[in-house]
């Protein structure tokens, strides 16, 4: 048997190991910044600054929503071969994707 | 009639100097009142104490009070009848400035040494000149500029904005004021102005296809829909002007070329090329307007048709220039419009390699590759074709590299700043003046030293163009 503060020692490890995880699973803030900045000019010179679509396509809400998180995170890492998207994944981690995804997903979230 | 117009008024509480909306405030203060001299509007108060005015930046100064009461009122018609003569002497002061403020308005300039800067984020351009590297005003309320591209008028006054957001914008760079603007389509990416200088053509991606509006008024006279062979409705790319009245494009989507001959530009007639090779990314045309060359990107080669002889349709040229290699990934499609021809070789960017092509323009062979820091995006001569300069995509873009033509080789690489999207070459071609975006400025370098000139902050700046460009084919 186990007692009391032991468990809520176990508990609250748990906790700050979890929140550690999320952290680091996360990019750095300065480098969330650098690809909110890169997502709006670097990408916008294909999709638009505004994402509304150039010689890519529109990335906006109405065009990503039936597409999975899954399917433009694999879109982003290995781009589409016969098309001028690229694989960016020399240039991103995975981390660095996956926070692209969110960005883009949530910028479909009606605000 | 001119007269004086308050622009500005202080009120002076217990010493202290407050902003004040002028004539709002009743009663006694002293107040200090700054004024445009090209408008003279009234003298609204009355001189107490009499006190000259004075000047400070093109503004004029001077103390008055505002009676609120009776007593006041005495007071102040005792200081104006002490004043008078002061008060006449200012009336006839402003006038005789105001005048010479008139003719000053109306200076007379040429816009020979003018240009315009996008700024690609605040939907603004800059207008500035080049001779003495100066901005000279801003006009905003563009729409989204990120991609934008200008033509100028033959007189070099208007600059015509094509707008990622297909807006159409005609501006007079005179008068630093937008003249009309039109919301053509939902997203476009180029224009040309005819050989006469009578028509706009805006390249469409949605929907894809090229609209005609005249110069003059912006109104619409031919939509011309891009419906490649496939049936497919395809964005339009590498739009030009051509001699013989003519506009030439490419159909990213359907793989052709076509030409529009606008001498009747409400029936334009329409020559098409089909299979011309796997998505024309992007065209240019020669210097002396005969060559359109289109940039392929789902292969390696060009497409090229002599406008001289369009029947016999398209050749294609350095066809397999990559073959057997892994194409790097492209990070940014590289400008054809910059491409450059110097003398009988054309600089050209290579896709997916970081090297730039050098062709024969006599047989349109390859003769050299030149290796390159990364992927090339605009390769461009400078006027005088004898040096070549190159900058770069993501996330390589803080650099330029510029080749010798004799050489053919590099033989300086600069390292400006991040985010060096565009390059402008002055007239007779002893300056550059670089867009270097990620550090929201312009840096103005001598071509022969590669020092710097100046620095000149600008909002993001992308694309520069200058007006010697209205009287180039093809810009």
């Amino acid at each position: 048997m186990y007692s009391r503060s032991t468990v809520i020692s176990y508990l609250l490890g748990l906790l700050i190991s979890l929140i550690a995880l999320q952290t680091l699973s996360e990019p750095l803030l300065s480098r969330q910044a650098e690809l909110e900045y890169m997502l709006r000019h670097d990408c916008g010179s294909c999709h638009g600054m505004t994402l509304k679509g150039g010689l890519g396509p529109a990335l906006t809400p109405d065009a990503l929503h039936n597409k999975s998180r899954a399917y433009i995170h694999q879109s982003i890492r290995f781009g589409h071969p016969g098309t001028p998207m690229p694989a960016w994944e020399g240039l991103l981690s995975l981390e660095d994707i996956d926070y692209l995804v969110e960005l883009l997903m949530t910028q479909a979230k009606p605000s | 009639m001119n007269f004086l117009h308050i622009t500005k008024a202080f009120l002076f509480d217990k010493g202290r100097r407050k902003s004040s909306p002028f004539l709002k405030k009743r009663g006694w203060g002293r107040f200090e009142c700054q004024t445009k001299w090209h408008t003279i509007n009234m003298l609204p108060a009355i001189l107490n104490p009499p006190q000259f005015p004075f000047f400070k930046g093109g503004s004029f100064f001077f103390t008055f009070a505002t009676p609120s009461d009776k007593a006041g009122l005495k007071e102040i018609w005792g200081s104006l009848l002490r004043s008078l003569p002061v008060v006449s002497a200012l009336i006839a002061g402003v006038l005789l400035l105001s005048q010479a403020n008139a003719a000053n308005s109306v200076e007379l300039r040429g816009t020979g040494d003018m240009g315009v800067i996008i700024e690609r984020a605040t939907g603004s351009v800059q207008i500035i000149e080049h001779s003495t590297q100066t901005s000279l005003g801003k006009i905003t309320e563009l729409g989204d500029l990120s991609h934008a591209s200008v033509v100028f008028s033959r007189d070099e006054r208007y600059a015509y904005i094509f707008g990622r957001d297909g807006g159409l914008s005609k501006i007079d760079i005179l008068e630093n004021k937008t003249v009309k603007r039109v919301l053509q389509s939902g997203n476009s990416i180029g224009g040309a102005i005819s050989q006469d200088g009578k028509w706009v053509a805006v390249s469409n991606y949605e929907p894809g296809g090229v609209k005609i509006f005249s110069a003059e008024t912006l109104e619409l006279v031919a939509d011309i829909p891009a419906i490649g062979a496939n049936g497919q409705a395809s964005k339009v790319i590498g739009l030009v002007d051509a001699p013989r009245h003519r506009f030439v494009f490419a159909l990213y989507d359907a793989d052709e070329i076509w030409i529009a001959d606008i001498r009747d530009p409400k029936n334009p007639v329409l020559k098409k090329f089909t299979n011309i090779g796997h998505q024309p990314y992007d065209a240019l045309i020669s210097p002396d307007g005969r060559y359109y060359i289109a940039g392929l990107f789902g292969e390696d080669g060009m497409a090229l048709l002599d406008l001289w002889h369009p029947e016999k349709g398209i050749k294609r040229i350095l066809s397999g220039y990559g073959k057997g290699e892994q194409k790097l990934p492209v990070f940014k499609m590289p400008h054809l419009e910059g491409w450059a021809i110097a003398g009988n070789r054309a600089f050209v960017p290579a896709v997916g390699r970081h090297s730039v092509l050098v062709i024969d323009t006599r047989n349109w062979q390859q003769v050299d590759e030149i290796p390159t820091h990364s992927q090339p995006v605009f390769v461009m001569a400078q006027p005088d074709n004898r040096q070549v300069w190159v900058n770069f995509a993501f996330p390589d873009n803080d650099t330029v590299q510029i080749i010798d033509v004799e050489q053919q080789a590099i033989i300086k690489t600069l390292t400006p700043g991040k985010g060096v999207l565009h390059m402008e070459f002055t007239p007779r071609g002893e300056q550059v003046w670089m867009s270097i975006r990620d550090m929201d400025r312009i840096d103005v370098l001598d071509t022969e030293s590669f020092e710097l000139i100046k620095q000149l902050p600008a909002e993001k700046p992308s694309g520069i163009f200058f007006t010697s460009r209205a009287h180039e084919i093809g810009l």
